[in-house]
């Protein structure tokens, strides 16, 4: 009897979860999930290879918890003074230092919500970052190559121009794992 | 050759291999490093969305049956639509039991470094991917958002092996044809498509990944 009891009160309480999940128009949860408590930024990325570049280790922990608003206040002279370093005085897209480093700083995917998503493809620039953008090439490129793209040709390119694997044109679109 | 000189312990490498905090020595959320982040629209449906966010980079494939994603983790991209560079929108990913669940895309609440579940929004819930199923698990809900978590090919290329050769000094440019270091190994991956309605109506919206634990 005792056993029925329980029994029953788990229906219960069992179609009362039921009847409050089906009051949102999503997918039921099926189990139990955590979502107690606060969570506490460890790490963040948008562009790739910036903090690496152009951060170093000192302050990527730094980087990495600071909010993109705050990034340029916070980085832009370190931007300039790596650029300086790499005896950087303009790229292809014909920024200066200064326009550089602002660029870089905040790290962010600037994505365009209508049309053609690409980290560069020749014709459009940072208007997404899709998988197949072969974006080293892009920022040895503008970091390297100099105003016309034509200098430092050894540094602007690692030969490496696509994915080992293709990719799937369904989703989720990466290639299965090796 | 001046830059080369300069080169050495400033560059390294992507965000593969990033900060003491998410991979050094004594790191308590060593899931957490974010290897890359894409953005692009659905090459399967103009009208959505694509965000990947991916972990745990240079997984030999001999490791990668035992990889997991964090339990006390969340997979946040966080996307801003009015230029600001302030999250408007947020799409929380937690993996649990076995499970992903996907909140969102939701109004970011407070911005910044601290998060709580936001759950006034979406959800949709799919389950984690194993090394050895025969095909990606897709999970699907009534918003037109779909999700994925689990292993796959890491997407990201590069000659990582001559670079590190450049900056030491040992090699003054890159070799062609290259050799891409990231060739044979796993992420740990997160992919949400999302119907592009569900993102305000800017024509630009800044998207950026984060990882964040209790």
């Amino acid at each position: 009897m005792l056993y029925f009891n329980k029994f029953s009160l788990a229906l219960v309480l069992g179609s009362a979860l039921f009847l409050t999940s089906c009051d949102k128009d999503d997918d039921m949860p099926t189990d139990t999930f955590d979502i107690s408590g606060t969570y506490t930024q460890n790490d963040q990325m948008a562009r790739p290879a910036i903090n690496t570049v152009f951060v170093g280790s000192a302050r990527k922990n730094e980087f990495n918890t600071t909010v993109p608003s705050a990034m340029n206040a916070a980085f832009n002279a370190q931007f300039q003074s790596v650029l300086t370093g790499f005896g950087y005085t303009s790229n292809a897209l014909g920024w200066d230092k200064a326009t550089f480093a602002g660029a870089l700083v905040t790290d962010v995917l600037n994505v365009k919500t209508n049309g053609t998503t690409t980290f560069f493809d020749g014709t459009n620039v940072l208007t997404g970052r899709a998988l197949a953008d072969d974006v080293i090439d892009t920022e040895l490129l503008l970091i390297f190559g100099g105003p016309m793209g034509n200098a430092n040709a050894s540094l602007t390119s690692d030969n490496v121009n696509s994915n080992d694997k293709a990719f799937a044109t369904s989703f989720p679109f990466l290639a299965s794992p090796n | 050759m001046v830059t080369i000189a300069l080169l050495g312990g400033v560059l390294l490498a992507a965000d593969h291999i990033d900060a003491p905090a998410v991979t050094g020595p004594g790191s308590t959320s060593p899931n957490n490093d974010i290897t890359d982040i894409y953005a692009f629209q659905s090459p399967a449906d103009n009208n959505k969305m694509v965000f990947v966010l991916n972990t745990q980079g240079l997984l030999a494939p001999a490791a990668t049956a035992a990889a997991k994603f964090g339990s006390n983790v969340m997979y946040e991209f966080n996307i801003d639509n009015t230029g600001d560079n302030v999250e408007d929108l947020v799409i929380q990913c937690l993996v649990q039991k076995g499970k992903m669940r996907v909140y969102g895309p939701v109004a970011a609440g407070t911005p910044g470094t601290i998060s709580m579940v936001k759950t006034s929004g979406p959800l949709t819930e799919v389950a984690v991917t194993s090394y050895d199923a025969g095909s990606p698990i897709v999970g699907t809900n009534s918003n037109g958002i779909t999700a994925f978590a689990g292993p796959r090919d890491d997407p990201f290329f590069f000659d990582l092996v001559r670079y590190k050769e450049i900056i030491a000094g040992t090699q003054t440019g890159f070799r062609n044809p290259g050799v891409d270091t990231f060739a044979g190994t796993n992420v740990m991956s997160i992919v949400v498509e999302v119907p592009k309605s569900l993102l305000g109506s800017a024509t630009t919206i800044n998207v950026w990944g984060e990882t964040k634990s209790k």
